[in-house]
């Protein structure tokens, strides 16, 4: 890798003021995406600023719903008594995705960050305009089996990885960032991520001196119906083909709300949101979940090796609908 | 009765592997070392117009760039690829430049500044749009058509016509390839990752123009390799000469990435069947084409179509094949070669016959079992599979099968089962061992075979054990070294055939030793007795007829008056094995559900029921059959690696997007060994197992999902996009 500054920060200010005087600076905390990167000389930052030290680590009740610390390891949530009660949709979302070693290590802030696995954006000898703007798009006409059907710019084909940040869609989360001025501010998880567009380069809305300290999730009752479902290659350590994250809030048959979002099929956790309005107040029926799924997937666009995703997607957000409805036991 | 042999024992091993004893070859302290990284090639056909390191020759640490304009030439005749040796490229990913650095990340930044010029050409990376050639002969010579099989096949009055694809696959072992090189004046010593050291001392003596000699090649320990480290790889030759260059020890350890190029791969392969039939099942002919990808240099094939004609009884048979030349790296042996390949598309076709002719699939099999070589018409030195048929059917209820596709079912999940018939030669080829017994009953063998991960190292011990009468923890084997007598590389499945039954012969010169020390005493406890009298056991020589009389091993060489004995025993294969067709066999059996809406394929039971003679360790082999099954269920279901063939470039090079079956992949598997008593494949009556236990199993699993779903998938891998 290309030789960097290492600072370690015992503060919150002091690790802002340190990114903010340097545009090529980064903050390093689980490190499970950025020193890889770093490896591959896909990410050249010139100073890491490890923020391991902050205390943003709790996992807490508030009065408004949950807080996760941004430092809190990803493990760690899925396996928090608060979590696994009140979010079981966050827990399993969380222990589908990477594999334990990289749980143990990877937070929850740097979850919402992680780059694109595109395999041309990780190859330097491929174009790829995430990586070096104006070089082109290696997938668009490549193998894109794994990228993009919602969404996509004629720039970028690229997906979003995680599968923490599905549920976190689905759930309404909001992302609370700490910038250079010292002042805290809330992004809604919808405005966090954005899609590719003309600067494919930047994967959110994040400033870059923004440091993220908390996730907060609003208080629901998703919790008795919600389920997520991940379909992939293999059945551990493999990125989703396509991921759905479904929670209904029933009432005597009748879907008083639900929340369905997708992963695997855009820039950004996808939101069902046609397929959510189309259900509020109808019957929680398997028809009513197919109809929702079919009236959602309408407007996907694949790619020449990913049009699998578009009937894989509407089954996919079916039986996730179904299997949430069943209190996530198998039919 | 035997102490030892047929008993389960644990690793010897392995306790040194998890206490992280066990030493890799990158993981030799060397004082002064320097690090070596590979600069590759970002175009897949052309040439360097100019490469200029100027910039990082700079940077702090670089201590020399080694590229084609610098680099010593090689005196190698061999085809196969070396680097560094013109500007001509071959392949995307070929090494372009090897730069030398006081650390690893140095010489890795060092390198990402090197700026290349290329003149480019039109390359082809697609083996279905390359210019193909004949296949060269293999290892047993080519294979001539069978009786007339076209004439047989039209006349057939079933016919059975289908194409098969298997992907390029990387052998992915967990260690990566590494070498540290270091020179001590004109000579040579290697710390390699090989499954052969004395490949590797060839191949360098050779590319020095040096005395063998001069040559040492260690490899004490290798993290899997799956034949990937058979053929010497063109790294060991770069860091010598970098070695030699800057006179310090150079460490040259790839990326996971640099495995993808720097190592061979399963050839991508096309295969087409045809199956003429009987209305009653009698196969009449089978034509059996193949068309395996190799590269522009370099003329690789593995037989893969050959692998039927000495399996069933089938008078007409042609296995025409040729290779396609592409601008990609050289293939190389990948577990089973050839036959898992081959097997994949001949025993998924018989299984379409079965299907045509509405006869159960195994019942198809017993139908046209071959009694002798069908090929030569030999015996058999032992064929236990139609026990295996038997045995393994039983048990994984196979009576209770619906023929019917779609007809089984559990809730949700559609089940289907399926079975394919395994087959690899039984082989041995010559081994030398040194055998020294000391005055303390302590014991050291050595041989410079390899152990990548069977157990060799344990097997080995526990036959010294068995013939020597001596208790395992007494024995201390020595492998992985150049130093140490010849012993073939570790391929084929061949290395207990060979090597045990030179520490069989050599057990038995020491004995013969021991006795004639005892015939020379006064009073000989022993007097006039002949070899076949006694036996070395418990630790003591002793007659047969009276066990109490008997001398420990520390008695009789103090009455010699000797320290050690010692011998040294080359075996060879037996003449017996020409009259007769030496292979083993096994039946497979798999289940496997299927959720169809989502595509999602588990594999929830393997049975495995093999004839591979007699079972050594128990233990190691069931870990060994397991290891195949995994093989198997990575090449059905989950391992490709993909080519963006505008660039000619792999894209699935790392181990996130190359997928090997993750444990939650991995149900149940379970092996029977159907033993066979065979006295002519060697004194052991011991064959290989390591490649058989793969063979039939990608087949089995295309089988079972047919079964499963109806649909017949002959484009490996299965994964949930083509299953929807």
């Amino acid at each position: 890798m290309r030789p960097f500054k290492y600072t370690r920060a015992a503060e919150t200010a002091k690790a802002v003021e340190a990114i903010s005087k340097n545009k090529n600076a980064r903050f390093l905390a689980g490190g499970t995406n950025i020193i890889d990167l770093m490896k591959e000389d896909v990410a050249r930052p010139d100073e890491l600023v490890d923020i391991n030290r902050l205390s943003f680590d709790q996992i807490k009740a508030t009065s408004g719903g949950i807080s996760l610390g941004a430092l809190a390891k990803n493990t760690e949530t899925a396996n928090h008594p608060l979590v696994r009660q009140n979010l079981p949709l966050l827990s399993q979302a969380i222990l589908a995705g990477a594999s334990g070693q990289i749980r143990n290590m990877a937070t929850n802030g740097g979850n919402l960050n992680q780059r694109t696995r595109c395999t041309y954006f990780y190859d330097t000898a491929m174009p790829c305009n995430k990586r070096e703007p104006g070089t082109g798009c290696g997938a668009m006409e490549g193998i894109n089996r794994m990228h993009a059907v919602f969404g996509w710019s004629e720039k970028c084909v690229a997906v979003h990885p995680s599968d923490m940040c599905v549920a976190l869609a689905a759930l309404d989360a909001n992302v609370k960032v700490q910038g250079a001025d010292g002042k805290t501010r809330s992004i809604a998880f919808a405005d966090y991520h954005r899609l590719p567009g003309d600067s494919p380069e930047l994967d959110n809305n994040l400033k870059h001196d923004d440091l993220i300290t908390e996730i907060e999730i609003p208080k629901n009752n998703f919790a008795a119906n919600s389920y997520y479902l991940k379909v992939r290659d293999r059945a551990s350590y493999a990125f989703a083909l396509v991921s759905v994250a479904a929670a209904l809030d029933v009432s005597g048959g009748k879907i008083k709300d639900a929340r369905i979002a997708l992963g695997g099929v855009a820039h950004k956790p996808w939101r069902a949101l046609e397929a959510e309005k189309f259900l509020k107040g109808k019957d929680a029926t398997e028809a009513n979940f197919k109809a929702a799924a079919e009236m959602e997937m309408k407007a996907a666009k694949p790619l020449e090796h990913n049009k699998f995703k578009v009937e894989l997607g509407k089954r996919a957000v079916a039986r996730a609908l179904t299997m949430a409805m069943n209190g996530g036991k198998t039919a | 009765m035997a102490k030892y042999i047929g008993k389960e024992m644990s690793r010897v091993d392995g306790f040194a592997k998890v206490t992280g004893q066990a030493k890799y070859a990158s993981e030799y302290k060397i004082p002064n070392v320097a690090y070596g990284y590979i600069a590759q090639s970002e175009i897949a056909k052309g040439s360097i117009k100019s490469i200029d390191t100027s910039e990082a020759e700079k940077q702090s640490g670089v201590l020399k760039i080694l590229t084609h304009l610098n680099c010593p030439k090689t005196k190698s005749k061999d085809e196969a690829f070396a680097a560094l040796q013109s500007d001509k490229i071959v392949f995307s990913g070929q090494p372009i430049a090897l730069v030398i650095a006081e650390t690893f990340e140095q010489a890795r930044f060092a390198a990402r500044l090197i700026k290349t010029e290329y003149l480019k050409a039109e390359h082809v990376t697609e083996a279905e749009k390359a210019p193909t050639v004949e296949a060269p002969a293999g290892f047993f010579g080519k294979p001539k058509p069978r009786g007339d099989a076209n004439t047989a096949f039209e006349k057939s009055e079933v016919k059975i016509e289908a194409e098969y694809t298997i992907p390029i696959e990387h052998h992915n072992a967990m260690e990566p390839h590494a070498a540290i090189a270091m020179w001590d004046g004109g000579k040579l010593m290697v710390f390699d990752k090989s499954q052969g050291v004395g490949t590797v001392q060839g191949h360098l003596a050779e590319s020095f123009g040096i005395p063998k000699e001069n040559v040492s090649v260690s490899s004490e320990f290798v993290g899997g390799a799956f034949g990937s480290a058979l053929n010497p790889n063109y790294y060991s030759f770069i860091a010598a000469c970098a070695a030699r260059e800057i006179n310090r020890p150079v460490k040259l350890n790839y990326t996971r990435r640099q495995m993808f190029t720097g190592n061979g791969y399963r050839p991508y392969t096309w295969q087409k069947v045809r199956i003429g039939a009987s209305r009653d099942g009698k196969l009449q002919s089978i034509i059996h084409e193949a068309v395996g990808n190799t590269s522009s240099f370099e003329n690789f094939g593995e037989n893969p179509n050959s692998f039927g004609r000495t399996l069933y009884k089938c008078e007409n048979y042609d296995t025409p094949y040729r290779l396609a030349k592409t601008d990609l790296p050289t293939p190389t042996w990948m577990r089973a070669p050839g036959a898992v390949s081959g097997a994949f598309a001949l025993e998924s076709a018989l299984d379409e016959l079965a299907y045509e002719l509405n006869i159960d699939p195994l019942e198809l099999r017993m139908i046209n079992y071959a009694e002798t070589d069908p090929e030569t018409g030999k015996p058999f030195s032992s064929k236990a599979l139609m026990e295996c048929f038997k045995t393994g059917a039983k048990k994984f209820g196979w009576e209770k099968r619906k023929m019917e596709p779609r007809s089984m079912r559990d809730g949700r999940w559609l089940v289907g089962w399926g079975t394919a018939t395994g087959l690899w030669g039984a082989y041995q080829a010559p081994a030398t061992m040194k055998m020294t017994v000391r005055k303390d009953g302590s014991v050291y063998i050595g041989s410079a075979t390899a152990d990548i991960g069977p157990g060799t190292y344990t097997v080995i011990t526990m036959i010294a054990a068995e013939y020597l009468g001596i208790e395992p923890d007494k024995i201390k084997f020595e492998l992985g070294d150049t130093k140490l007598p010849n012993a073939p590389m570790q391929g084929g499945s061949l290395t207990v055939a060979s090597v045990g039954t030179a520490a069989h012969g050599a057990a038995g010169q020491i004995k013969q030793k021991l006795l004639e020390i005892v015939l020379k005493m006064k009073n000989s406890p022993m007097a006039d007795a002949k070899i076949d009298d006694v036996e070395l056991a418990d630790g003591v020589l002793r007659t047969k007829k009276d066990k109490g009389n008997s001398l420990t091993i520390g008695q009789i060489l103090q009455e010699g008056g000797l320290d050690e004995v010692s011998v040294t025993h080359t075996s060879m294969p037996g003449k017996e094995r020409g009259q007769y067709t030496t292979q083993a066999h096994g039946a497979q059996f798999v289940e496997v559900k299927v959720d169809e809406e989502l595509g999602i394929i588990k594999v929830t039971r393997v049975m495995e029921a093999t004839a591979c003679g007699r079972i050594m360790n128990p233990k190691t082999s069931h870990s060994q059959e397991m290891g195949g099954v995994v093989g198997g269920i990575g090449m059905a279901l989950t391992e490709i690696t993909e080519i963006d063939h505008r660039y000619g470039r792999m894209t699935t090079t790392d181990l996130a997007s190359y997928h090997v079956p993750s444990h939650a992949d991995i149900h149940e598997i379970e092996t029977e060994f159907v033993e066979e008593i065979d006295t002519v494949v060697n004194p052991l009556g011991v064959k290989g197992m390591g490649e058989l236990c793969l063979v039939g199993i990608p087949a089995a699993i295309a089988n079972a999902v047919f079964h499963a779903t109806g649909k017949r998938f002959r484009d490996l891998p299965i994964t949930p996009d083509k299953l929807i």
